[in-house]
């Protein structure tokens, strides 16, 4: 019944899948982090840059936001970021535009922690002496990420999914073989499970267990 | 207060939501009612695609054109459905088996290339055009046989049988970028960031008739595979398949095939092949 994937690299579309997830994870976590910091922050250009790019990021749709590197930074602008390989270049472009969305989710997921902590902390720190940026890395964040590690955990599996949009700009991932073996199987609908199967395998191992951590790790108040 | 004015929001949405939901109801009864009554001389549904221009395409006001479309609409004449009882479907590529399996269309004319795995799931009628995979290249381009594409900058649809011809066997070494669409890789080619487009010749001899394309591109002529396009029908229709076939003998043996040839492909020089007897598939 399941012949047809002979002859197809499934593992390795899904690999390709699991390091787009998990650079662009990266890469949204330290932005996003950055992007919270100047949300919070008391200079008011920061404030503003952050709210005005988290505003307008999250309400354009993924398949514009990775078009758009694509065609707009690479074709029209040159922008290849170091790659003259088409498949190469695809990737980090895919990376870029997954961080520039997720970020901005990121974001608001750790201004929510933020916002969790009593502002006796903060007043506390400053009370001490200690400067913004002290406050904040010190007292406040090790405080807000400890809350929202459930919140983070829903923006990672939704980039987990999103990563399929990378298709659309020809990153070899798990939509990008679907694509392919529709095209040469007529098999619509096994395919289409095996492929879902597999984002349920990537996916929910990372909810369990960081549902697990968030329960362990938020602090008790 | 503030707990009224949620109440009166989530009622309106509710009273909004019921709406919507009585009209999708209502209108499924109607597409019911229709389907119902089309083998007495009613509707037929035609599956065809709306993002391709020269085979099949939908434009702004509503109406079709198209080198399938007017395969279809000749066909459905030789049904007994005059072109007003047509209804035209788009069949995206991933969806065409299971709109045939599923009876959304009678039949789908669609640049559906007859090949082994997919004549396991429907039965073709036809082949009624041979295309082959080509190059769409600039007007001065000195692109001229496979060989010289290896280092060149492709561009091709994402997962499609003519990327993949590349990836395996005509260029390995080509730089190929695949996009979600061949208009993308069109203008790609227009702005330079890309040196060719690959597909069938037919496809592209669409897009380069395009009114604002005219002039700006041509052919490269390399036939690098043979696609022998069919009209998919239900598997075990056979009686479907037979009518289609004739259909499609007298349409040639009348001159209109040739003439749906010219009107639809004309501007970019595209020389086709004759037209395929019925049965015969080119390997």
């Amino acid at each position: 019944m399941f012949d047809f994937l002979e002859g197809y690299d499934v593992l390795g579309a899904f690999w390709m899948t699991v390091k787009l997830t998990a650079l662009s994870a990266v890469g949204s976590l330290i932005w996003g982090t950055l992007l919270a910091g100047m949300r919070v922050s008391p200079v008011p250009l920061m404030r503003g840059f952050a709210t005005v790019y988290v505003n307008i990021v999250r309400n354009i749709p993924l398949t514009v936001i990775i078009l758009f590197s694509s065609l707009g930074l690479a074709d029209v602008f040159g922008m290849t970021l170091g790659a003259e390989d088409f498949a190469v270049q695809g990737f980090r472009l895919a990376v870029l535009g997954l961080v520039a969305y997720t970020a901005a989710f990121v974001c608001e997921a750790i201004r929510s922690g933020i916002n969790t902590v009593p502002m006796g902390q903060a007043e506390a720190a400053r009370a001490i002496g200690l400067s913004f940026s002290q406050t904040l890395t010190l007292i406040v964040l090790p405080q807000a990420f400890r809350s929202v590690i459930g919140p983070l955990a829903n923006v990672l599996i939704a980039l987990t999914k999103n990563t399929t949009v990378a298709a659309a700009i020809g990153v070899a991932e798990a939509a990008y073989l679907m694509k392919t073996m529709i095209e040469n199987e007529a098999q619509t609908l096994l395919i289409g499970a095996v492929f879902a199967f597999g984002f349920v395998v990537l996916t929910l191992p990372t909810g369990l267990i960081l549902g697990w951590l968030s329960k362990r790790l938020a602090v008790k108040r | 207060m503030k707990l009224r004015k949620v109440t009166a929001v989530s009622a309106a949405a509710l009273v909004l939501a019921l709406t919507a939901t009585a009209c999708g109801s209502d209108k499924k009864d109607d597409t019911a009612g229709s389907s119902a009554s089309s083998g007495s001389g009613g509707k037929i549904k035609v599956g065809i695609k709306y993002d391709q221009p020269g085979l099949g395409l939908k434009k702004p006001d509503g109406s079709f054109a198209g080198f399938d479309v007017d395969v279809a609409t000749y066909v459905a004449k030789q049904l007994g459905y005059e072109p007003n009882q047509i209804e035209f479907v788009e069949t995206k590529s991933a969806d065409r088996e299971n709109a045939l399996a599923r009876g959304d269309v009678k039949f789908i004319a669609a640049t559906y290339s007859i090949n082994d795995k997919r004549k396991a799931k429907v039965d073709f009628a036809g082949p009624y055009l041979l295309a082959h995979q080509d190059l769409l290249v600039k007007s001065d381009s000195k692109i001229s046989k496979a060989e010289d594409l290896n280092g060149k900058k492709l561009c091709s649809v994402t997962g499609s049988t003519s990327a993949q011809n590349i990836h395996d066997t005509i260029a390995p070494k080509a730089n190929l970028k695949e996009l979600s669409s061949y208009s993308e890789c069109i203008a790609g080619l227009q702005s330079g960031a890309v040196d060719a487009v690959t597909t069938d010749d037919s496809i592209l001899a669409g897009f380069a008739s395009q009114e604002q394309y005219k002039g700006k591109f041509k052919l490269a002529g390399l036939k690098l595979s043979n696609e022998n396009y069919g009209i998919g029908v239900k598997k075990g229709d056979t009686a479907t398949v037979n009518k289609i076939n004739k259909a499609l003998e007298t349409m040639v043996s009348d001159g209109s095939w040739q003439k749906a040839v010219e009107a639809n492909f004309g501007p970019a020089g595209y020389k086709n092949e004759p037209a395929p007897k019925v049965g015969v598939i080119v390997k």
